[in-house]
């Protein structure tokens, strides 16, 4: 699936990332908003908060709630009365929520919400890694990765569709790394409210809350039921692997843009080692690898834009033949010393007949700067496991010694 | 009249919240929605697959039942299904007092069109009988136990109907499930008025404070007929009616009726702490003038 740049050149704008993604929520129809302020998230409300000033969001309100935990939750009332319902955090903000995240996943509403990625404190800390979103990811919600400005706007509408699929109902998050996406101004072709509208159906729910045909909510169950609820949870994660798929692909059908569906891959065909990354590092690695390529190293990127649900046949499919697989995680599990990324991807090869060995680099932690030289060097390391097997399976990338 | 909560459900005999959610419906009608927070009253209502409500009925989480109100409002709004249709919050006093205080605040301070109803039964009941910032002064729980060294809860109980009213809200009343009418009154009323609107029931609980399961209504009245409970109506911040007692009876005559306050007739120095809490009783006469 072939972008045509040239016809997207004519209707580029020169905007801020958050800029793109408020315009595309606008673009989505949404009938509720309901959000609190945080770095680096704060751009796209006020965005969002300047359209409703400007009468630009039709038949919709937007709440300013007084805390991460009740924006959340006021969509957890506004979706179960029918309302397509959006939000927007980061960070403290997400973890906030955390309690909230299992309620709106359990209760099967698809709330979309923008996670502008950055770290957790303490230390306190705004810049980007991925902590804040991988620690969230047993709460039952679609995790999306965006590489880029164009692809998170874009994104945004996939995400309304896939949540709002009757045979999916999930919350989805759509993941953009803090500053350098959400701050970072590019060309961007914004959506158009036609074809959007002619991409993402009216939210028309079976089931809400109506005085006229009255239903419990959040009922309470038993041992007798409950482990069904949450089996039912993991059949639409299932089901959703497909649908990802699909809403990516129906997205190129009418707007000729692609990002990969569950991955995205380049040049991994005839790739010895292939890096395995989310988010904005996607771009530095692909640059890595151009040069690299030009020297002759069969290297290839496997981007993850599914983390839930992870898409266990699809990175098989892309390693399976490849010498060596490296794993880039912004986040880590304390006491593991492993990143998400990678610990998922090598459960995702045992039992299986693919002996591909898998090494794992911390990386960009708190905003630490991934220059280009970075990932060569981690690709140096990927070399000598090929040529001499794994020394060291997991480790920290760019460690100042003299701070230790 | 048709109610709106069916028989069948798994509350105690002589439960507080059947009561105060029965009466909150035949003031609401069917045209509501009901937003209620974990606790008693969710769970002996709706056990999955069954249901008690009449009404659209939405249980989230503990501590977000007026930011979940906010947004349903918000979705009616919104989509312009608003009409006659009442959201109603209802919560005990931990939901309100303490875990959903800032969720409460949130929600009046916007100004969304919705009545809160809190049942007030002095202590976190589902969880059985632990102290909130709702129990009374000298009442042991399980977490202000009366002992060797304690007479139970050392604290007056928060003035939650104040803190509403200093939000703005046009409406806020006390209640007690003991006077059905004046309950039900004052919900319409609550309804009715435009904006947050707050409602405060007193509700005595036949397991938490320890009274026979008969005996509801009658420990119900005898908190207001004491003047530690007074019914009243706040409009824009200003008290405009008071349900007067022309003979209060002395406190005593409550404080026996409950397990709660046992200790204050069995332990030695339990007479001064009687002495105070007719203080609160005698206080209350003179500030909401109920004679």
């Amino acid at each position: 699936m072939q972008r045509d740049f040239e016809k997207d050149k004519k209707n580029m704008v020169v905007v801020e990332g958050s800029y793109a993604v408020a315009s595309a929520v606008k673009s989505c129809r949404p009938n509720v908003i309901s959000a609190y302020p945080i770095t680096p998230q704060t751009h796209i409300v006020e965005d969002l908060s300047q359209f409703m000033a400007d009468g630009a969001i039709p038949n919709c309100e937007y709440i300013n709630v007084e805390s991460e935990f009740s924006a959340l939750s006021a969509l957890v009332g506004s979706s179960a009365a029918g309302a397509r319902s959006y939000s927007a955090t980061t960070s403290q903000g997400l973890e906030l929520m955390h309690e909230v995240l299992f309620n709106v996943s359990g209760m099967r509403l698809p709330v979309v919400m923008t996670v502008v990625n950055r770290a957790v404190s303490a230390p306190i800390n705004i810049w980007n890694d991925h902590q804040d979103s991988i620690s969230q990811r047993d709460t039952g919600w679609i995790q999306l990765y965006a590489e880029d400005t164009q692809e998170i706007s874009d994104m945004t509408a996939q995400a309304f569709k896939i949540a709002e699929d009757p045979e999916i109902l999930l919350p989805v998050m759509t993941c953009m790394d803090g500053f350098i996406l959400s701050h970072v101004y590019e060309p961007v072709v914004l959506l158009e409210d036609d074809i959007v509208a002619e991409y993402l159906p009216p939210f028309e729910p079976e089931f809400k809350l109506d005085p006229k045909n009255p239903k419990t909510f959040g009922a309470f169950a038993d041992p007798n039921s409950y482990t069904e609820f949450r089996y039912l949870q993991q059949q639409a994660m299932d089901k959703a692997l497909k649908k990802i798929e699909d809403a990516a692909a129906e997205f190129y059908d009418l707007f000729g843009r692609h990002y990969g569906g569950l991955i995205d891959t380049y040049e991994t065909d005839d790739a010895d080692i292939i890096l395995m990354a989310m988010g904005s590092i996607v771009g530095t690695i692909k640059d890595a690898i151009d040069k690299l390529r030009a020297k002759g190293v069969k290297v290839g990127l496997l981007k993850v834009r599914s983390f839930r649900p992870f898409p266990v046949e699809a990175i098989r499919n892309v390693v399976k033949d490849a010498k060596v697989v490296v794993a880039l995680d912004k986040n880590i599990s304390i006491g593991l010393n492993e990143g998400a990324l990678f610990t998922e991807t090598k459960a995702s090869l045992y039992n299986t007949k693919i002996d591909v060995p898998v090494i794992g680099f911390m990386i960009g932690h708190g905003g630490r700067d991934i220059p280009t030289g970075t990932i060569e060097n981690i690709i140096d390391e990927a070399k000598k496991v090929i040529d001499s097997g794994i020394t060291v399976e997991s480790q920290f990338t760019d460690l100042k010694e003299e701070l230790l | 009249m048709k109610s709106l909560l069916a028989p069948g459900h798994r509350g105690c005999a002589g439960c507080c919240d059947a009561m105060a959610a029965k009466f909150t419906l035949m003031a609401a009608g069917e045209d509501c929605i009901v937003v209620s927070p974990t606790g008693c009253l969710e769970v002996m209502t709706t056990p999955y697959p069954e249901s008690s409500w009449g009404v659209p009925f939405i249980h989230s989480l503990f501590e977000n039942n007026a930011a979940v109100a906010s947004g349903i409002e918000a979705a009616l709004k919104s989509k312009g299904e608003m009409g006659n249709t009442k959201i109603i919050a209802m919560g005990g006093d931990g939901a309100t007092l303490d875990i959903g205080m800032r969720s409460v605040s949130g929600a009046f301070e916007r100004g969304h069109d919705f009545t809160f109803v809190c049942i007030d039964n002095e202590a976190y009941m589902n969880t059985g009988v632990q102290r909130s910032a709702a129990t009374p002064f000298a009442a042991s729980t399980t977490t202000s136990p009366s002992g060797k060294v304690s007479f139970g809860n050392i604290r007056p109980k928060k003035n939650m109907p104040a803190i509403i009213a200093a939000h703005g809200s046009p409406y806020v009343a006390t209640t007690s499930i003991g006077y059905p009418k004046d309950m039900i009154r004052k919900v319409k009323t609550a309804v009715d008025v435009e904006g947050p609107t707050y409602v405060h029931a007193h509700s005595p609980c036949t397991t938490g404070w320890g009274f026979d399961t008969s005996k509801t209504v009658e420990v119900a009245k005898m908190a207001v007929e004491t003047c530690l409970w007074p019914l009243y109506e706040m409009e824009d911040g200003e008290i405009t009616k008071v349900k007067k007692i022309k003979n209060p009876k002395p406190v005593e005559d409550y404080l026996k009726m409950q397990r709660r306050f046992k200790h204050l007739f069995t332990k030695e120095g339990g007479d001064e702490f009687i002495k105070q809490i007719q203080a609160l009783a005698d206080e209350n006469i003179v500030k909401f003038g109920l004679q």
